[in-house]
């Protein structure tokens, strides 16, 4: 039933992240160590995001995290030595919003789609990554263009909420060990999609978050209470009312999937009666109250190749990602595409093309979900301390003619081979 | 090349018919001279445009290698001179283009604008006649809506010219028509002179997903070719019909009775209507061609062609064409052996590739799906020039709609619909600068009076740039 996909991106889901490092290191496994011995990355031009190009410099990484970065760093008695000759090197992306690894195949293929529900009466609680298939092929097809981690979200639960996304890492391993954060997000939707799901208004969708957030509120008051039936009936069950707790408590973002700029509005709104912490999915007239969203210090995910006028974003245009950063928004890219969230550096440059600063641009990929995520102390940057999330590009990252010739997670080398390079080689030669 | 031989003599006795004795057509006694005998002719009339003289552009013509520093020279709508040109003509505009490449318009197989339009709502979802597996009567030019401000985008992303298709949950969807990518009042007034018609065919999961879950048929792809071949069948004998009258004397009493469906397949028998059959599989696209063969007519392109590197030798020994995604795969089981070289992989076997939207998104980028491509084929060891590969955006489409002695290349003598970018077209970066149809400037990024404004888009919301 998934709509991240193909076709126009009408349907939405959407993903977020924690501060708390002690729910990190409650609920998030460590992604994989590296090999032992240290992997060094000598003579690399390097992108570190969080400070000033490095034009010649060296990584060192250990144990899956990079010990050091700079012009001046050593590679005598490195393991394992990359010489990049020059080439690019960045944090690995990030895409936000995808269903890599639980939508296999998007149509008429039973038992490959685990990415969204019926209603069944289930919502908040809806926790996709507990279908993630780690030997689907879609990672390794994403992951060789660049991308190392993945919010994987929920496409609809048949409830205004959607339910939780996970942040995980595009290793190919099985869950818990391919968790960066879970959950890391709560998705809601309201707007078009969202008023679609609450029967018809975009007015009766707000009302069925509010009452989602209010019932919730209440349970975490009144647990005992309720558990004795003394309290009245909710609207959500028990397990939505627990799912909906992180988000009341700030710990997880909830990311509300919206368009036009009434309803981004309706959703600062929202988010400010209950003081939950707000993502925005989408956002496609986001320029439009840029001044009221960078007031509010929301950040946005914004697939930037958004231009087609809906009545849901009459507004929409290229330059949203722009006018967007302009304002001092912080923006966060991405694809919304599961098969195709590969193509997560082709909406970064064209919104560069249409206007966004290509720092900006970099960090929209990296750090800013990174942010976003609560995962900054982690991911998103080349700094000591740091996973070792690398990518080695044969030019600029941007340009559809680049290559990413070596793609590292956690300090692990990702292997190039994808189902579609095995076909590829296959059918090299027609025999 | 209105449909010339057997369908157009056709339409000239029917349209004495209608002239006679119709009722309606009594209702309206316009004099029609010979030329405006066929009601649904272009009205498209190229803009007025002056003498205008490109210089010191990096070209790629979709006819030779690159040309560094090259000239191009437009005139009375043709492309004029390519190359150098020494002695311009004294009024020629002159534009500096030093840094700046040069392409022929970029040309899209399969679109859906106009009749897929937006905003993407029910009141304007025409592209689909869902009710039939065979409605090769219907006609896309009767949904289009020439008001949809998608053609405005697509004209910013370099597309002059582009085939709108019904889409593909019928074996037959119906017939495709080229399009002008300028604005009209009419969809005959976007007719591209002199393009015949297109015939939309369906393989594979949509037509038996449609119809089998309505418990009728095709429900599998045996059902799919069953239909194929029904239909063939009694194209050929309608043809035969008629042909038998017109060889008898075309006595009117004896006159067969028209059939739409029928006149549309019997027209591609005749090779006046040309084939554009959406298939994923490399199994159904050779299927596909036995078919084709059976019945003695042409396949001109196969459309999405997702598996077209499995049987690229049968395309080039067939001559016919790949419209091709650069990676779109997953989303349905027939797409899942999509691979990033295609388009090189057929490209390198001689066969006519293409690079195709079916997307209002990505008719905007066509430029940067060949770049994936021309990248991926990289990856693979095939090398290709950008002068090879500005021919699937460009003279490649021409040829599978028909069109490429018009328009494709920059060719003296052909329509000068061309294409300045601000850099090189494969880069992300580049967008288009200028656009010219038919030697007039449609649009220039820097000079908002140009950019196309549909109706739907005046006046809705503040000033928005897209």
């Amino acid at each position: 039933m998934s709509a991240i996909g193909k076709r126009r991106w009408r349907r939405g889901f959407g993903p977020a992240g924690s501060m708390l490092l002690a729910a990190i290191a409650l609920l998030a496994a460590e992604t994989p160590r590296a090999q032992t011995g240290t992997l060094a990355i000598t003579n690399a031009r390097i992108l570190p995001v969080s400070g000033p190009v490095i034009e010649q410099g060296t990584i060192l990484v250990n144990n899956g995290r990079i010990t050091a970065v700079g012009a001046n760093v050593s590679a005598t008695g490195a393991g394992h030595v990359i010489d990049a000759k020059g080439r690019t090197v960045t944090p690995g992306f990030i895409e936000s919003a995808t269903q890599i690894g639980v939508v296999e195949i998007g149509l008429s293929a039973q038992g490959t789609d685990d990415g969204s529900i019926r209603p069944t009466g289930l919502s908040a609680a809806f926790r996709v990554i507990d279908a993630f298939n780690p030997n689907s092929t879609v990672i390794p097809v994403t992951r060789v263009e660049g991308v190392t981690r993945a919010m994987v979200v929920p496409a609809g639960s048949g409830g205004i909420v959607d339910g939780q996304g996970a942040l995980v890492a595009l290793t190919g391993e099985h869950v818990p060990a391919s968790i960066t954060k879970a959950p890391a997000v709560m998705v809601a939707a309201l707007g078009e999609r969202g008023a679609s799901l609450a029967g018809g208004s975009r007015a009766a969708a707000m009302l069925r978050l509010r009452e989602a957030l209010q019932d919730a509120r209440d349970y975490a008051e009144h647990r005992d209470a309720w558990q004795e039936a003394r309290r009245r009936p909710y609207a959500l069950g028990r397990l939505d009312l627990e799912a909906l707790q992180p988000v009341l408590r700030g710990e997880i973002p909830l990311a509300i999937e919206a368009h036009r700029a009434s309803d981004l509005l309706a959703a600062v709104r929202i988010a400010g009666e209950f003081g939950v912490r707000l993502v925005l999915f989408g956002a496609s007239e986001g320029w439009m109250v840029a001044g009221e969203l960078a007031r509010h210090k929301v950040p946005v995910v914004i697939k930037p190749l958004t231009n087609l006028p809906d009545f849901d974003r009459l507004g929409a245009t290229l330059e949203n990602a722009a006018r967007l950063a302009k304002a001092g928004v912080e923006i966060v890219i991405s694809t919304f595409d599961t098969h195709n969230a590969r193509n997560l550096r082709q909406e970064v440059g064209n919104a560069i093309a249409y206007g966004l600063d290509p720092a900006r641009a970099l960090e929209a990929v990296t750090l800013a979900p990174a942010r976003v995520w609560g995962v900054a102390d982690r991911l998103g940057s080349i700094e000591p301390g740091r996973e070792a999330d690398l990518v080695i590009w044969s030019g600029d990252p941007f340009e559809l003619l680049t290559t990413a010739d070596v793609v590292i997670i956690a300090g692990k080398e990702m292997p190039k081979t994808t189902r579609q390079w095995q076909l590829f080689e296959k059918y090299r030669t027609l025999k | 090349m209105q449909l010339r031989s057997w369908l157009g003599r056709m339409a000239l006795a029917v349209v004495a018919i209608l002239m006679a004795g119709d009722p309606i057509a009594g209702q309206r006694p316009r004099a029609r001279t010979a030329a405006q005998e066929d009601p649904w002719a272009s009205t498209y009339t190229p803009r007025a445009s002056r003498p205008t003289l490109i210089r010191n552009a990096t070209i790629l013509t979709a006819a030779g290698p690159v040309i560094e520093k090259g000239d191009l020279l437009l005139r009375d709508g043709k492309v004029a001179a390519v190359g150098t040109v020494d002695n311009p003509p004294a009024d020629a505009l002159v534009i500096d283009a030093a840094g700046k490449w040069v392409t022929p318009g970029l040309i899209d197989t399969h679109s859906h604008l106009g009749v897929y339009p937006s905003p993407g709502i029910e009141s304007l979802s025409d592209g689909n006649e869902m009710t039939n597996p065979n409605t090769a009567e219907v006609r896309a030019e009767d949904s289009v809506w020439p008001q949809d401000p998608q053609f405005g985008l697509a004209l910013a992303g370099g597309i002059t010219t582009l085939q709108i298709l019904p889409g593909s949950a019928n074996l037959f969807g119906g017939r495709g028509v080229t399009l002008k990518n300028v604005p009209g009042r009419t969809v005959q007034d976007m007719k591209f002179p002199g393009a015949p018609y297109g015939l939309k065919m369906a393989c594979g999961e949509n037509p038996k997903r449609v119809y089998g879950s309505r418990n009728s048929s095709p429900a599998t792809r045996m059902g799919n070719v069953a239909g194929y071949r029904r239909a063939w069948q009694q194209a050929t004998e309608y043809r035969e019909k008629w042909r038998r009258w017109r060889e008898n004397g075309s006595d009117e009493k004896e006159r067969p009775e028209r059939n739409l469906q029928l006149e549309t397949l019997a027209a591609v028998l005749d090779g006046e209507i040309l084939v554009h059959n959406h298939c994923y599989r490399a199994d159904e696209m050779a299927t596909m061609i036995d078919i084709a063969k059976e019945f003695g007519y042409r396949i001109s392109s196969f459309h999405h062609a997702v598996e077209a590197y499995k049987v690229r030798d049968l395309l080039a020994a067939g001559n016919v064409c790949a419209s091709m995604w650069a990676d779109w795969w997953g989303f349905k089981l027939e797409a899942f052996d999509g691979i990033t070289q295609n388009i090189g992989l057929v490209h390198q076997a001689g066969a006519c590739a293409i690079v195709h939207s079916d997307d209002p998104s990505g008719i905007q980028r066509l430029n940067q799906e060949a770049a994936k491509a021309i990248r991926a084929a990289a990856e693979g060891g095939i090398t290709i020039d950008r002068a090879d590969a500005i021919r699937w955006l460009t003279i490649n489409p021409a040829k599978a709609l028909g069109i490429d002695k018009l328009t494709g290349s920059l060719e003296p003598g052909k329509g000068a619909d061309v294409v300045i970018w601000s850099g090189d077209p494969f880069s992300t970066y580049s967008r288009a600068e200028q656009v010219f149809i038919d030697g007039a400037l449609m649009y220039d990024r820097h000079d908002p009076a140009t950019h196309p404004q549909r109706d739907f888009t005046l006046g809705i919301l503040p000033e928005v740039s897209r």
